[in-house]
C-alpha cells in the first residue's frame, strides 16, 4: 500500500521495430498462453506465432533477431494492441524487456493497460515512425531517448516531437500511474457517490477502510 | 464536447472526483468477472493486503476455458482445471456470487448479465473483457478494462478514466430480408475503420436500431470495440424496459421496477443533446455481410467484390495484402463460394435465443454439408434450456450440428474447440484475427447466424437470401 510509485519521466535504450498496422493482442500473446493464473513467464511468448512455426523453428521476426535482444523501446505502426483487453499483452512485452512504445496510434484499452504498468505509449505521425523504424533497423545499438514530460524522442542526432496523452504524461511524470492507493484514499467521496445512485441498495457496505 | 447525452449524464452521476492526472474517478455499479482475467487481479490485491470492497456489486461466471462437451471435474485440460479451481478459491475467499454450471445460470459473461437483469440502463459496468461494450445495449455505460484496473475496482469499486467524445451513429431506413444486426455492425466497422472509434463512445440510434430487439442491439454494442470504441450504447426505450421487467431483478418487484424506470428515463440522451460527431448510415442499403480478411473492418456485402489492396487508402494496403494472402482470396472475386470446413454458431456476439432461432430457421429440414464440422454453442445455460424447450436443439442435431454446452468456445479457442491447421470457418463470432480461433493458419469468415447456417448447408459461403425458406415454430 505504501510502496512508492516511481516516476517514468524518460526512457532510454535501444529500439526494436515491429512493423504493420492493426497488430492485435491475439498476435502479441495468443489466447492459449492465457491459461495461467499469474503473468510470470509470459515474456517468452510475446509474438509467439509470428516468431515460431509449428515445429518451433524461428521465423523472420525482429523479436528473434540477435541484434535486437536487449532492446527496450518498441516501435510500431497504427492501431497497435487492438482487440482483446488482455493485460497479458503489455505484461508479456514488459517481461520480454520493453519499457516504452513509440507508435502511430494505439488501441485504447491497450494504452490504458500499458499506463497501469508504467509503460509510456507515445505517438508520432506515420513518416516519423517509419523513419525511426528504419533507423533502428540500421542502428540496432543506437540509443533512443524518450522524454515523456517534454514529449520528444531523440535518436541519432535527431529530436522529434511526439504526443503523450495528457493524463498519461501527468501520471507517468508525477509517479501516479498506479492508481489503487490514490483512489482508495477517496473513500468518503466514493461512499457519497454510491449513496447518491438510485440503483445501489445497500450503502452500508462502502468502499472505505 | 458532448452535452446532454446519456454518456454525459451517466458519467456525471458516477464521477467521484477528478484525480491529479486529470482523469475522473468513476464509481462502478457492476463488476463482472470470469476465470481468465480475475486471478491475477485478485492476486495483486492479496499482495497489497487489500480486500474486495464491494463483493455485493461483483458477479462471477466461468466461460472462456470451460469445455463445451464434457463438464465433469477435474477437466481433462490441466491448465483449464487450474484456472477454474483458482476462481473457486477466490469465490470462497471473497464471497462473490458465482454462477457455476451447477446453478443453471452459467454462461458467457455478456449473456448472463443481461438475462438476469443485472445489466441496467444508467449503470456503469466493467469486466476484464473487451466485449463488455455489449451491455451498452441497455443504456449502461459499459467497457472492458485490464487486470490492473480490475485490481483498482476490486479495491475501491472505482476506476480512473478519461472522458471520451461521443459519436452518434444513426442507422436509418429499414433492413432488407435476412439482413441482421450483425450485418449492421460489420457495415459500421467497415465504414469507420477498426480504429475510427478510438477516443469515442458510440451512441447507436435511428430507426434500424430502435426497431431491433435487445439481442440485436447487444450484437451491435458488442462489436463497438472492433471499431475501436471502448463503449457503445443505445438509449433505453420501451423495448429495454420490457426486457428488464421480465428479469430476475424485477419480475417480483413492480414497485422497484417503476422507481428504477424513472431513473432510466432520466439518463437517456436529451432530444437536443450535442454530439462531437454524427454519422448516418442508410440501413436499407446493407446486405448480408462477410469478412474477406483478418480484421473485422475487412468486410463486404455478399455480392460485392473483394477489394484490390491498391484501391484502398494507403494505410490499409499492406494489411489488406497480408490478409488476402492468409485468407487465400483474390481481389475481384466475391466471397460467395469460399469453401468452409467449420461452421460456428456461438460467442457473446451471437449466441442468444434469437440468434439460435435465426440459425434454426435456415437449417430446418436441411443437412450440414459432409465437408463441414458444425457446432452450436448457446450463450448460456438459460439460452440452451429455452432453445431446447422450443425444439431448436433437435433441428440443429437432425441437420448435423453438434449441440454443445455454453462457453466462449471457438470464438477464441481457449478450450478444445479450435480450428485445426488451415481450416476455414464460417463464424458468428467477432474477431477474424490470425490465430484467433485456435490455429495460427486457421481462416475465419465473420457473418451473421443466418449466414453461418447457410454456409454450413452449402459447405461454402453463400447468400442466405437465395436459399428457399423453411418454416420453424418459435
Amino acid at each position: 500500500m505504501t510502496e512508492e510509485v516511481p516516476s517514468v519521466d524518460r526512457v532510454e535504450g535501444t529500439g526494436v521495430p515491429v512493423r504493420g498496422n492493426d497488430i492485435d493482442t491475439d498476435q502479441i500473446i495468443p489466447a492459449r498462453f492465457l491459461k495461467v493464473i499469474t503473468f510470470d513467464g509470459l515474456g517468452e511468448f510475446a509474438f509467439f506465432d509470428q516468431r515460431f512455426d509449428d515445429e518451433d523453428n524461428e521465423k523472420d521476426h525482429s523479436f528473434n533477431e540477435e541484434r535486437f535482444q536487449g532492446a527496450n523501446v518498441l516501435v510500431v505502426n497504427a492501431n497497435f494492441g487492438c482487440g482483446s483487453s488482455r493485460e497479458h499483452a503489455p505484461q508479456a512485452l514488459q517481461r520480454w524487456g520493453i519499457d516504452a512504445i513509440v507508435g502511430e496510434s494505439f488501441a485504447e484499452i491497450f494504452a490504458g493497460n500499458c499506463l497501469a504498468l508504467g509503460i509510456p505509449t507515445v505517438t508520432a505521425d506515420t513518416d516519423s515512425v517509419e523513419t525511426l523504424q528504419s533507423w533502428v533497423e540500421s542502428n540496432p545499438d543506437g540509443e533512443i531517448e524518450i522524454d515523456v514530460g517534454d514529449e520528444t524522442v531523440a535518436y541519432g542526432g535527431n529530436t522529434i516531437e511526439v504526443d503523450v496523452d495528457d493524463a498519461q504524461r501527468k501520471a507517468l511524470v508525477d509517479g501516479i500511474w498506479d492508481t489503487t492507493a490514490l483512489m482508495k484514499s477517496n473513500s468518503e467521496a466514493i461512499a457519497e457517490t454510491a449513496a447518491s445512485l438510485p440503483y445501489i441498495d445497500d450503502t452500508a457496505a462502502t468502499a472505505g477502510d | 464536447m458532448s452535452e446532454g447525452t446519456l454518456y454525459d449524464k451517466v458519467w456525471e452521476r458516477h464521477r467521484v472526483t477528478t484525480l491529479p492526472t486529470g482523469q475522473d474517478q468513476l464509481f462502478i455499479g457492476l463488476h463482472l468477472i470470469h476465470e481468465v482475467t480475475s486471478p491475477q487481479a485478485l492476486g495483486m490485491l492479496r499482495e497489497r493486503g487489500l480486500e474486495v470492497a464491494r463483493p455485493d456489486l461483483t458477479h462471477a461466471t466461468v466461460d472462456h476455458i470451460v469445455p463445451t462437451d464434457d463438464l465433469e471435474r477435474p477437466f481433462d485440460n490441466e491448465a483449464a482445471e487450474e484456472m477454474y479451481a483458482e476462481l473457486e478459491a477466490n469465490i470462497e475467499r471473497t464471497g462473490i456470487k458465482f454462477d457455476d454450471p451447477s446453478t443453471g445460470n452459467q454462461g458467457i459473461v455478456h449473456v448472463i448479465g443481461p438475462e438476469q437483469g443485472l445489466t441496467q440502463p444508467g449503470k456503469t459496468i466493467v469486466c476484464g473483457d473487451s466485449h463488455t461494450s455489449t451491455h451498452g445495449a441497455f443504456g449502461a455505460l459499459a467497457f472492458g478494462i485490464g487486470t490492473s484496473q480490475m485490481r483498482d475496482v476490486f479495491a475501491t469499486q472505482t476506476v480512473a478514466m478519461e472522458k471520451k467524445k461521443v459519436r452518434r451513429i444513426e442507422v436509418t431506413g429499414e433492413l432488407g430480408e435476412d439482413v441482421t444486426a450483425k450485418d449492421v455492425v460489420l457495415t459500421i466497422i467497415r465504414r469507420l475503420g477498426t480504429d475510427g472509434g478510438v477516443g469515442y463512445v458510440y451512441e447507436y440510434a435511428g430507426d434500424v436500431i430502435e426497431n431491433l430487439g435487445m439481442e440485436g442491439r447487444m450484437s451491435i454494442c458488442n462489436m463497438s470495440i472492433e471499431g475501436g470504441a471502448r463503449a457503445g450504447y443505445v438509449n433505453p426505450d420501451e423495448t429495454t424496459y420490457e426486457w428488464l421487467e421480465n428479469t430476475d431483478e424485477f419480475e417480483d418487484d413492480p414497485e422497484r421496477f417503476a422507481e428504477m424506470k424513472r431513473y432510466w428515463e432520466s439518463i437517456a440522451s436529451d432530444a437536443d443533446a450535442e454530439y462531437d460527431d454524427v454519422v448516418t448510415i442508410d440501413g436499407s442499403e446493407i446486405e448480408p455481410m462477410v469478412t474477406w480478411g483478418t480484421t473485422p473492418g475487412q468486410g463486404i456485402g455478399i455480392s460485392e467484390e473483394i477489394p484490390d489492396p491498391d484501391s484502398l487508402p494507403k494505410d490499409q494496403r499492406e494489411t489488406a495484402r497480408r490478409a488476402q494472402k492468409h485468407m487465400r482470396v483474390e481481389p475481384g472475386d466475391t466471397m460467395e463460394g469460399y469453401n468452409i470446413d467449420v461452421a460456428f454458431l456461438g460467442s457473446c456476439t451471437n449466441a442468444r435465443l434469437s440468434d439460435l432461432r435465426a440459425g434454426a430457421e435456415i437449417i430446418k429440414g436441411r443437412t450440414v454439408d459432409d465437408s463441414v464440422r458444425a457446432l452450436v454453442v448457446p450463450g448460456s445455460q438459460r439460452v440452451k434450456t429455452a432453445a431446447e424447450r422450443e425444439g431448436l436443439d433437435e433441428i440443429f442435431k437432425q441437420a448435423g450440428f453438434e449441440w454443445r454446452n455454453p462457453g466462449c468456445s471457438m470464438c477464441l479457442g481457449m478450450n478444445d474447440d479450435q480450428l485445426v491447421g488451415d481450416e476455414a470457418s464460417a463464424s458468428s463470432s467477432n474477431r477474424n484475427f490470425v490465430g484467433r480461433q485456435g490455429s495460427k493458419d486457421g481462416r475465419t469468415v465473420l457473418m451473421s447466424p443466418k449466414m453461418v447456417a447457410a454456409a454450413a448447408v452449402a459447405g461454402e459461403v453463400t447468400d442466405v437470401r437465395e436459399l428457399p425458406k423453411a418454416e420453424v415454430k418459435a
